[in-house]
């Protein structure tokens, strides 16, 4: 095992969101907050109550995952897709580091700051609205997985990106609208039964429900469904790696 | 015993079906200094990209230190350093940090007062904390060959150090590599200058088209391929040469005032005594005689030329039976 080159990268990658901070923690933080201020007092005054939690309760965990999804998927398509934009992939590809150990430096360094962003909107939450946890290992879990699963998913697109604009296309394009269509806000049996059988093929509905089901108990789908989803995922982003290297597909010739 | 670097029958054939590189043997010694030279789109950054693991080769094998590149690259990769020929940098990141990074991504621990010495050995102590993005160009290509350095490699690989770079700058760098040799890293220049090879090299190998047309020491090279050619200041000017000339190869220059004979230093008797004989007993007289010795360029230019002349001449019995 090559530990210094998997802390190298790893510390490489945590400078620079020491260096962004901004973009990094301020804006989460922000636009959290907004969506407190928008969804709970705007939708909140309408709706009090989903399954005997308030509403501003509700959405803690999809605001939560909404975040985690985001940040983990940009830190590390961004983290990968910059040496490869400067040309400085050279020194990586020529250095004495397995495959692995480059994913390890660059996803653990993408899941511990998207975790990290994950726990600050979890505290801010707490300002606002009343948080109760009532399975803090599975929170953790969770928490975990999904944000693994999402930056391995960030990574890959950093690998296929051509550019700026395509690197930005997939969270703001699938992610988000994923996210916003899987039960994060709503409780999906708030649904029409069309829409509900159509929420169904949203692999995030499944991680959402699982989460808030840590929290609250109450969840859209059974808890081993969203564990058997996110893992089947997960072993999705995992078989495409082991394939990106193999071949060396847009990284070497 | 196998040589330090030994390439062995190397190809390479990219995806859109060019040939980059086309059966090459090379062995390298430890702590000399090799230059490849060659035209553009000979094949130097593809060998050497190769040997440092950007590129797959076609077939072939490449060992280093007795080790595979591909099967044992976590041995030899530890033994490289690469300074590529574009000047990729991640721009926002410090001098120090970014040697400091390479160092720890080739395997080793932090040593902070080794990369203070290096950074003092190509004067960069001053940009120790400056964003990389603030340098000048040589200060650029200084701080890729801190990187290259900064695991402390037994070989080095430097990708054409000097093109497009002005003639101080080439002076001062061609100073370095003298310095980095002395330190007795093993080292891989690639260039199309031909001065370049001439100053600093051991050996050259020259490479065109994918393939190694020659290795030699650069002395026996000069040696083995130079002509010279000495010049006679004519007393009169010489409007035709004599016919009593005639086996000697002969011309004039500059109105018949110089008299130029082509000699080869390889032949065991270069004519020149019996020339300046049967110039006096034609009363040819001359006030000044001096010789010059052909470059590596000429020499390059001529190897060349007679490949292209081999490939043309199989072109045409090719296109004759086909
Ligand atoms: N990625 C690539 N795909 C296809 N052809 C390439 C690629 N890289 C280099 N070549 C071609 O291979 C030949 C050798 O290139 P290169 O090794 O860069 O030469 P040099 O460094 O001697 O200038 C050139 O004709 C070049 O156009
Ligand atoms: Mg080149």
């Amino acid at each position: 095992m090559n530990i210094p080159g998997i802390k190298a990268i790893f510390t490489h990658e945590m400078d620079r969101a020491r260096r962004t901070i901004f973009q990094s923690l301020v804006s989460p933080v922000i636009s959290t907050s907004l969506y407190f201020i928008v969804f709970g007092s705007a939708i909140g005054s309408r709706i009090t109550e989903i399954d005997g939690v308030s509403y501003g309760s509700f959405i803690v965990p999809g605001l939560i995952m909404l975040t985690l999804m985001t940040q983990s998927v940009t830190y590390a398509s961004f983290g990968i897709f910059f040496p490869r934009f400067t040309g400085t992939t050279y020194e990586i590809l020529s250095a004495p580091i397995s495959h692995l150990e480059i994913v390890i430096g660059y996803v653990g360094a993408a899941v511990t700051k998207s975790l990290i962003v994950g726990l600050v909107i979890l505290a801010t939450s707490g300002l606002f609205v009343d948080i109760y946890i009532a399975h803090v290992g599975w929170m953790l879990l969770f928490l975990l997985l999904t944000a693994f699963t999402f930056s391995l998913f960030g990574f890959l697109i950093g690998i296929w990106a051509e550019n700026f604009e395509r690197l930005q296309i997939i969270p703001l394009l699938i992610v988000t609208p994923l996210v916003f269509l899987g039960g994060s806000f709503y409780s999906v049996s708030m649904l029409p039964e069309f829409w509900q059988k159509v929420t169904y093929f949203n692999p995030v509905l499944y991680l959402v429900s699982g989460f808030r089901w840590s929290f609250y108990e109450i969840s859209d789908v059974s808890v081993m469904i969203s564990l058997g989803m996110i893992g089947t995922f997960l072993l999705i982003c995992i078989s495409i790696t082991w394939w990106i290297f193999k071949t060396g597909y847009k990284l070497k010739e | 015993m196998p040589s330090f670097i030994s390439i062995e029958n190397l190809s390479k054939v990219y995806q859109n079906g060019h040939i980059a590189l086309n059966g090459v043997d090379l062995d390298i010694e430890e702590g000399e200094l090799i230059a490849l030279l060659g035209p553009n789109g000979a094949g130097k950054t593809t060998l050497i990209s190769i040997i440092c693991g950007l590129v797959r080769p076609s077939s072939g094998s490449v060992t280093v230190d007795g080790h595979d590149i591909i099967r044992d690259y976590r041995h030899t990769r530890k033994l490289i350093g690469l300074v590529p020929q574009e000047l990729p940098i991640e721009p926002f990141e410090s001098v120090f940090k970014t040697v400091n990074f390479s160092r720890g991504l080739f395997g080793k621990t932090p040593n902070p007062k080794y990369i203070d010495q290096l950074l003092s050995d190509l004067s960069l102590t001053d940009k120790k904390y400056s964003q990389i993005k603030a340098l000048s160009g040589g200060m650029k290509r200084r701080l890729l060959i801190a990187k290259a350095l900064s695991h402390e490699p037994r070989i080095l690989f430097l990708d054409e150090p000097t093109a497009g770079v002005d003639v101080n700058l080439r002076k001062e760098t061609w100073d370095l590599i003298h310095r980095l040799r002395e330190s007795g890293v093993t080292i891989i220049l690639t260039t199309h200058y031909i001065e370049e090879a001439e100053e600093m090299a051991d050996r050259v190998a020259v490479i065109n088209n994918g393939s190694i047309i020659v290795v030699e020491r650069k002395t026996e090279l000069m040696q083995k391929m130079g002509k010279k050619q000495m010049f006679l200041e004519l007393q009169q000017p010489m409007t035709q040469i004599p016919e009593e000339l005639g086996d000697y190869d002969l011309y004039t220059q500059e109105d018949g005032t110089i008299l130029v004979y082509n000699y080869e230093t390889t032949r065991k008797r270069t004519g020149i005594t019996s020339l300046l004989k049967d110039l006096s007993s034609m009363q040819i007289g001359f006030r000044d005689l001096r010789t010059e010795q052909s470059s590596l360029e000429d020499i390059f230019i001529d190897l060349v030329d007679e490949r292209v002349e081999v490939l043309k001449h199989a072109e045409s019995k090719y296109a004759s039976t086909g």
